[in-house]
Parts: C-alpha cells; sequence; structure tokens
C-alpha cells in the first residue's frame, strides 16, 4: 500500500486550492471609503483584480451644469474631502482664468497659507489610515490629534471643519480673525491655559512649531519601523513610464521618480501664486534616507514622498504667515453670481495633496458653463491597482492600495 | 513646443486628417477627424519632438442645439509631455447618433496609448454614450451595470424610476 503522502497524484490533490472570488469592500476600512475590489484568488495569490467604483456617484459635473461656478464650490468639497480646501483653489483659479480675473495679493497669500495648512492636515491623514491599513493604530491616533487643531484654526477661519467653502471665485470668502480662543488641543498639547485668546496667526505659529518636532517621532513610529519597511518597501512598484502612462499624479509619480509638481511646473495663473515661494520638490529615490530593501517606485517611497511634502508644506505655511501682515489689497475682489462665462474654455490642473486635480470649464455665453469636468487624481492612481496587486498576497492589497492613498468622494464624484 | 509648432508639425505628418484648430483659444485645440484619432495619439506620444507621455485628461463635450435637436458630441484629449514640457488639446467630434451598439456615436480607443485611458473611455461611455473601438473592456464605471441612458447628454431625461422603486 502506497502512503497518501508519497504519491505525488495524491500530494497535489490534497495541497491544490479553488479559484476563490473574494469581495473585499464595499465597506471594508482599507478601502478608504466604498470601493469594491473584486479579488480572484488562488490560497492567498491574488491572481486577478477588478474595481468596482461609483458607490458614491452623484453626478457632481451633471449638478455643475446646472449652477453657476459659484454656486458650485460647496460640491467641489465633497469631492476630495480630505483636502477641501485645494479643491476649492483649483475650480475658482479654473474659474478666474476663464472670465480673465486678477485676485488681489492679500487673496493669494491667505489661498497659499490654507492649502498648505489644508496639505498638512490630509496628509497626516494619509499617515495615519496608511498605519491603520498595516494593523499598527498608534499612528493613526496621533495623526487625528494634530489634524484635530487644524481643523480647530479651519473653523475659526471659515465655520465649518471639512467643507470649507472657503477658496471662492474673487479670493477668499473670510480674512483672518484677528483674536481667537486657543483650539483645546493646542492648549493641551502646549500647557497654556484653555481659556486664553490669541491671533490666528500666533494659534497656527504655536501649532507648527510643535508639530515640527514631532515629524521625527512619526518617523521613528512609522518610516523606520522594522515591519513597516518589511510590509512596504520593494511591494508596489510602479515605474516612471508605467507612473506616465497610468496618469499617475502627486506623491505616486514623485515615489516613481518624476520630477513635476504642478506649483512649479504648471499653469502660469496658478505657478504665480507660489513666486517668491521658497519651497523643494520631493522626489524619489532617497539615496541613504532609504531603508535597504526600498526600490523607486515602491510603497515605502510614496509614504515618504507624504511625509517629507508635510515638512515643505510647513516652510510653505510660515513663509505666508510672514508675508501675510503686508500684502496689499482686499481678500475678496466681488463676483456676481450670474457673470457671463465667455464661450472659450479652460482646463485648469493644481497640486492637490492627492496629486493634479484638474478642472475643466466651456462657457456658452451663459451664467452656468456648458460643461464642467472635474479630473480627479485618485481615478487615475486607483486604475493602476489592478496591475499591481497581480501575483501579491492577499495581505498586500491593503498596503498597495492605502499607499496610493485614494478617496472615493473624489473618484466617483 | 508652442500650440503652432505642434499644428504645423501635425499637419505636415497627417495633412487632411486634420480638420480645424483654434490656437487663440484660452485652451488652444486642435480637431482631428474620428477615424484618425488613435493613429494621430500614437504619433503625438512616440515622437521624439512630442513626447506626449502624460494624458492628463479624457473627457466628452455634448453640444446639443436645443432648438434644433441635433449637434454633435466632442471627445477631448488633454496630453502634455513631461520630458519636452509642453501641452495640447486634441478634440474629436462625433454625431450624437452614430452605427455603433445600440445607436451609440464610434470612436477608436486609445488605450494602447496611455494606459489611463482605459477607465476614462469607459467613463465617457457610461456618462456620454460613446463607443470607444478596441477597448479591452467598455462597460460602465460610475453608473450601476443596468442603468439606462448616458446621464452627461443633454436630452437626458432624469428618471423617475429605478428598477420598479420610485426615485423622487
Amino acid at each position: 500500500m502506497v502512503l497518501a503522502t508519497q504519491s505525488e497524484e495524491l500530494v497535489e490533490f490534497d495541497v491544490r486550492t479553488d479559484e476563490m472570488l473574494i469581495n473585499m469592500g464595499p465597506q471594508h476600512p482599507s478601502t478608504h471609503g466604498v470601493l469594491r475590489l473584486l479579488l480572484r484568488t488562488d490560497g492567498e495569490i491574488i491572481f486577478g483584480v477588478e474595481s468596482h467604483l461609483g458607490y458614491l456617484h452623484r453626478c457632481a459635473e451633471k449638478i455643475g451644469e446646472n449652477l453657476s461656478p459659484v454656486q458650485w464650490v460647496p460640491y467641489t468639497d465633497r469631492m476630495d474631502y480630505l483636502a477641501g480646501m485645494n479643491m476649492n483653489l483649483g475650480m475658482a483659479l479654473a474659474v478666474e482664468k476663464l472670465i480673465g480675473m486678477q485676485v488681489p495679493e492679500k487673496a493669494v497669500v491667505l489661498r497659499v497659507l490654507i492649502a498648505e495648512l489644508n496639505r498638512i492636515a490630509s496628509h497626516l491623514v494619509g499617515m495615519g489610515a496608511y498605519g491603520l491599513d498595516l494593523g499598527t493604530f498608534s499612528p493613526f491616533l496621533y495623526a487625528f490629534r494634530e489634524r484635530e487643531i487644524i481643523l480647530d484654526l479651519f473653523e475659526e477661519v471659515c465655520g465649518a471643519r471639512l467643507t470649507y467653502s472657503y477658496i471662492t471665485v474673487g479670493g477668499v470668502t473670510h480674512d483672518l480673525p484677528a483674536n481667537i480662543p486657543i483650539p483645546p488641543g493646542l492648549a493641551m498639547l502646549t500647557g497654556r491655559d484653555p481659556k486664553s485668546t490669541m491671533s490666528w496667526i500666533d494659534a497656527c505659529t504655536l501649532f507648527l512649531d510643535w508639530l515640527e518636532k514631532r515629524i521625527s517621532e512619526y518617523h521613528t513610529l512609522l518610516t523606520r519601523n522594522h515591519i513597516f519597511i518589511k510590509r512596504t518597501a520593494g511591494m508596489g512598484v510602479i515605474s516612471p513610464e508605467k507612473a506616465a502612462s497610468y496618469g499617475c499624479t502627486g506623491p505616486v509619480l514623485h515615489g516613481s521618480g518624476i520630477d513635476w509638481d504642478l506649483r512649479r511646473d504648471g499653469d502660469p495663473i496658478y505657478t504665480r501664486m507660489y513666486e517668491g515661494f521658497d519651497f523643494k520638490v520631493i522626489v524619489a529615490p532617497f539615496g541613504s534616507d532609504a531603508p535597504r530593501e526600498a526600490v523607486l517606485g515602491d510603497n515605502w517611497c510614496r509614504f515618504y514622498v507624504r511625509m517629507l511634502e508635510v515638512v515643505e508644506a510647513i516652510k510653505l505655511v510660515r513663509q505666508a504667515m510672514a508675508k501675510y501682515p503686508t500684502a496689499q489689497g482686499e481678500y475678496r475682489v466681488p463676483h456676481k453670481m450670474n457673470t457671463k462665462l465667455p464661450k472659450d474654455e479652460v482646463y485648469l490642473e493644481t497640486e492637490c495633496p492627492r496629486g493634479a486635480m484638474g478642472f475643466y470649464f466651456v462657457g456658452n455665453g451663459d451664467s452656468k458653463p456648458m460643461r464642467a469636468r472635474a479630473k480627479s487624481s485618485c481615478f487615475c492612481n486607483l486604475s493602476i491597482a489592478e496591475e499591481l496587486c497581480e501575483g501579491v498576497f492577499l495581505a498586500d492589497v491593503p498596503a498597495i492600495v492605502g499607499s496610493l492613498d485614494i478617496v472615493m468622494g473624489e473618484i466617483d464624484r | 513646443m508652442t500650440p503652432q509648432q505642434i499644428h504645423e508639425l501635425l499637419l505636415e505628418k497627417f495633412q487632411d486628417k486634420i480638420e480645424s484648430a483654434n490656437l487663440g483659444s484660452l485652451e488652444p485645440h486642435i480637431t482631428v477627424k474620428a477615424e484618425a484619432i488613435a493613429d494621430v495619439c500614437q504619433f503625438l506620444k512616440s515622437d521624439q519632438r512630442l513626447q506626449m507621455n502624460h494624458l492628463n485628461n479624457l473627457c466628452g463635450v455634448d453640444h446639443l442645439d436645443a432648438k434644433t435637436g441635433t449637434g454633435r458630441i466632442e471627445v477631448v484629449y488633454h496630453m502634455q509631455s513631461y520630458p519636452q514640457r509642453h501641452r495640447i488639446c486634441i478634440k474629436v467630434a462625433l454625431p450624437r447618433t452614430g452605427d455603433g451598439p445600440n445607436g451609440l456615436p464610434k470612436c477608436p480607443s486609445v488605450t494602447k496609448v496611455w494606459d489611463v485611458a482605459n477607465w476614462h473611455e469607459r467613463e465617457a461611455f457610461d456618462l456620454f454614450g460613446i463607443h470607444f473601438e478596441g477597448h479591452p473592456k467598455l462597460v460602465r464605471i460610475l453608473c450601476d451595470e443596468g442603468w439606462e441612458g448616458h446621464p452627461l447628454r443633454k436630452d437626458y431625461v432624469f428618471p423617475t424610476h429605478y428598477q420598479g422603486m420610485r426615485a423622487n
């Protein structure tokens, strides 16, 4: 009699696994919203991924065609809801380019200040949520503790914590408040009297001073963490050619080593805002900063780009705050809601935390655009996930999808 | 390269396939005949002087004349080159109905040129009803599979019911 383990046929039969379809999502914590990934698995290995989107589709573009651009601003907030200010900015700039509007210097400085502060908040969520995807909970709590203060500051500026509609056509809706109660989180962290008041600029400076010192701690907690490196380095590699072909932008593109930042290389109306500001574009590879296992375009590089962009954003916010007191002009020029849009078209991209968000307006002489298009950066960034996830372990899918840092509100619009 | 130079280069290569150009617009664009769009895009990407390796945006625009009920659907391609640092907009004008499946207008797919066109074309198919020929898997992406009609068309009638349920 032959023992089962000795017969090759039987062994083969014994360990053979059937193809199994696994639904990851639409309600899954690591899909960053309502994304459904249909995974075709053989045991632990993925050999096919199909993404199903649209669970959050509101046809924002159709709504945009039935409203004047100023009325559409609140809808852009709800696209990338973690970076509402940056969404507002892209849309406002596109409309201003179309109607040939000039914005005063003060509004420009405020826009840079607020947009970069929102970039910090957004990347903090990106960092925290990525840790969460990989199974560590504490970075998430730290990230949200810090983000909370930024949201408090935003609330003092415009009254909203998530959907700001602050940057609008013609400038911004409010000037910075002179005197605010110190954000409770900031008072606790810096040991100040929670009942004290200070100017908005002072509160923001206090926060940035405090945050800057914490960044090395995040690096200890995540970036240099051995388990984190094991999960991310050398995984989900996107070559520069693939990144360009798949239309990847933002940290995904920078992580693949393509040096293209719209704040420096974009449309003149956008790059003019950043004239006189000193900042570095963060691009992989990172040389001796990177762990041995990291390769160009992997998960780790994308994550590290975000971490360094926070440092750059802090620098930009500080410069904007220094410019603010002497900035000329009003914070907003009047703009009528029913201003006619000329018979022309404009496509403008801005560098949002998650990549290049593009707004395309076609006017036909009416106050409502004939076509209002929002090109989502996450939409393009996510489209590469199907290819990246092929041949990896099931447990690495959240690591890859998380490293793209997607927001479904922006993808589905 | 300036849009003028790109236009001259395309005229030289494709002659009568280039229909018109509006280079004075805020968004300088060149209109190309539908049957040539895949070749034009391939040329724009692979030519050493152009190297358009990044497709920023691909979308439809419905130019419906409400009075006559006629018009055209445009497919708009925004592209740029990282090495050459220039950008251009290419357009294709299609009839609103055509000989594709369900009477949809047909347009050659550019998925072979840029991978990102895959999802963008699915979106344009979903919302505008443009049939992209040669697309590997042309199915709806944002709307549900069983959705009827193409919502971003100007003559789209808002449904009152969805699968037997009242929708408004």
